[in-house]
């Protein structure tokens, strides 16, 4: 086995109980976890074929009969190990609310319009350096019940594979400077200031395509990192 | 081709409420489903099994709005990953599979008894499935194992030895005596006296 999961790389995620997202409450384990050695079964994960993904399924933009409304924008980055070793050929999926900051999931009635040309799922595969690629519209920002005036940052569910099972991810990413950022709990709910950090995107000048769209960069740093330190930075 | 060095990995953050479209569609909606609960493909040896049960919040209440993902070995105790070295590479029987719980809480796999795998000092384990536990009210998933009721090895599992004694039933899926297909139940509790033991991994 050549991958690595040390269990310190998991002090950057959220607390399971997290009592200012109050769904937490019922639904985070009260006992503690039962610690174990990885096994063959932990350390393995799922290989994809290539009908998992198909042409164009990484561009939301063009799965209906007209464009979607909204800011059309390309998120793109690296899937990295966490010596940023860029982790090749996993799965990427993402699925968004649309420009009004509603999601197509029948459970969303809040009153903002549905856009008959956006669904807001999307999927890619990293490539041979980690590198993936997403066309979509920037989601809006959207309410919710968990307190007085809730509302989500705009954000895109991300939801990533690495080499093992125990090196999955599911996150969101948020985009820079949203006023929105001090009053969420599930934002909030990742306590260290840099590592919120790393779940906000970085408007990208350089990839900004010019009449067409604004770019943002998203690195998404799974866990694990590959024991055969065979390059030199 | 190596980048900076990253402060750490992107933290974890809840799958949220909205999933399903995009994750688990199920032909409701306008997006196809990258993986399903039927992991068997008709090259797949080993003897077919459903396992199925439901999700609990702390209150009791079925969980509708959870994901469930399995990995799990072939008959032989091979995974269908390229770092398993043993790995048949024409078996298309890849061993993953990914469902949405249903209204009622409900969940069910079709899958094959998975096969015996190793632990770190060889010493072999008894069947079981790897079951990672996503939901809105989760900030990070949950990473919990189904065993089987009729597996004598159960006895010298070195994990399920981890697990204090009175807590192991929430490992063991049990096979329904009325079954003629072999249909295991096991229920996840996310809280409560039966909450299901969950790993530190
Ligand atoms: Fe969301």
């Amino acid at each position: 086995m050549t991958l690595q999961y040390p269990l310190q790389s998991l002090a950057a995620h959220p607390a399971r109980l997290s009592p200012a997202y109050r769904s937490t409450l019922k639904r985070a384990p009260t006992k503690p976890l039962i610690p174990m050695r990885h096994t063959l079964s932990e350390l393995t994960g799922p290989v994809y074929g290539h009908e998992t993904v198909r042409e164009h399924d990484n561009d939301l933009t063009i799965q209906h009969k007209s464009e979607p409304l909204g800011e059309r924008i390309i998120v793109h980055g690296h899937v990295l190990d966490e010596d940023g070793r860029g982790v090749p050929n996993v799965l990427v999926e993402l699925w968004q609310a649309n420009a009004c900051g509603r999601y197509i999931h029948v459970v969303d009635q809040h009153p903002a319009p549905l856009d008959p040309n956006f669904t807001g799922a999307g999927r890619t595969q990293s490539d041979a350096t980690g590198y993936y690629k997403f066309i979509t519209i920037k989601p809006g920002a959207y309410p919710w019940g968990n307190h007085h005036n809730a509302w989500r940052p705009a954000h895109i569910h991300f939801s990533v594979f690495g080499h093992s099972f125990i090196s999955r991810l599911v996150t969101q990413m948020y985009f820079p400077g949203d006023p929105l950022f001090p009053f969420d709990p599930i934002f909030n709910s990742v306590t260290d200031e840099k590592a919120r950090a790393r779940m906000i995107s970085s408007f990208d000048l350089e990839n900004t395509k010019p009449e067409w769209a604004l770019c943002y960069r998203f690195d998404i740093v799974l866990r694990g990192r590959y024991a055969t330190p065979m390059e030199t930075k | 081709m190596s980048h900076q060095r990253p402060d750490g990995v992107t933290p974890s953050q809840t799958v949220g409420p909205y999933f399903k479209y995009g994750l688990t569609p199920n032909g409701e909606y306008a997006w196809n489903d990258a993986f399903t609960n039927n992991l068997v493909t008709p090259d797949t040896s080993g003897e077919r099994i459903r396992v199925e049960g439901k999700v609990y919040d702390g209150d009791g209440a079925v969980v509708p709005d959870s994901m469930l993902e399995i990995w799990q070995a072939d008959a032989q105790g091979r995974f269908c990953d390229p770092q398993d070295k043993r790995a048949l590479p024409n078996s298309s029987f890849k061993g993953f599979g990914r469902v949405g719980t249903d209204a009622g809480g409900g969940y069910a796999f079709d899958t094959i008894k998975p096969g015996q795998v190793a632990d770190p000092d060889g010493k072999p384990q008894a069947p079981h499935i790897v079951l990672a536990v996503f939901a809105r009210g989760m900030l990070l998933h949950l990473y919990t194992r189904i065993y089987f009721d009729d597996e004598a090895s159960n006895a010298s599992d070195p994990v399920l030895a981890l697990v204090p004694a009175d807590r192991r039933a929430t490992l063991i899926a049990r096979r329904k005596a009325d079954s003629g297909n072999a249909v295991y139940t096991l229920d996840i509790h996310l809280q409560g006296d039966n909450e299901t033991v969950f790993f530190d991994v």
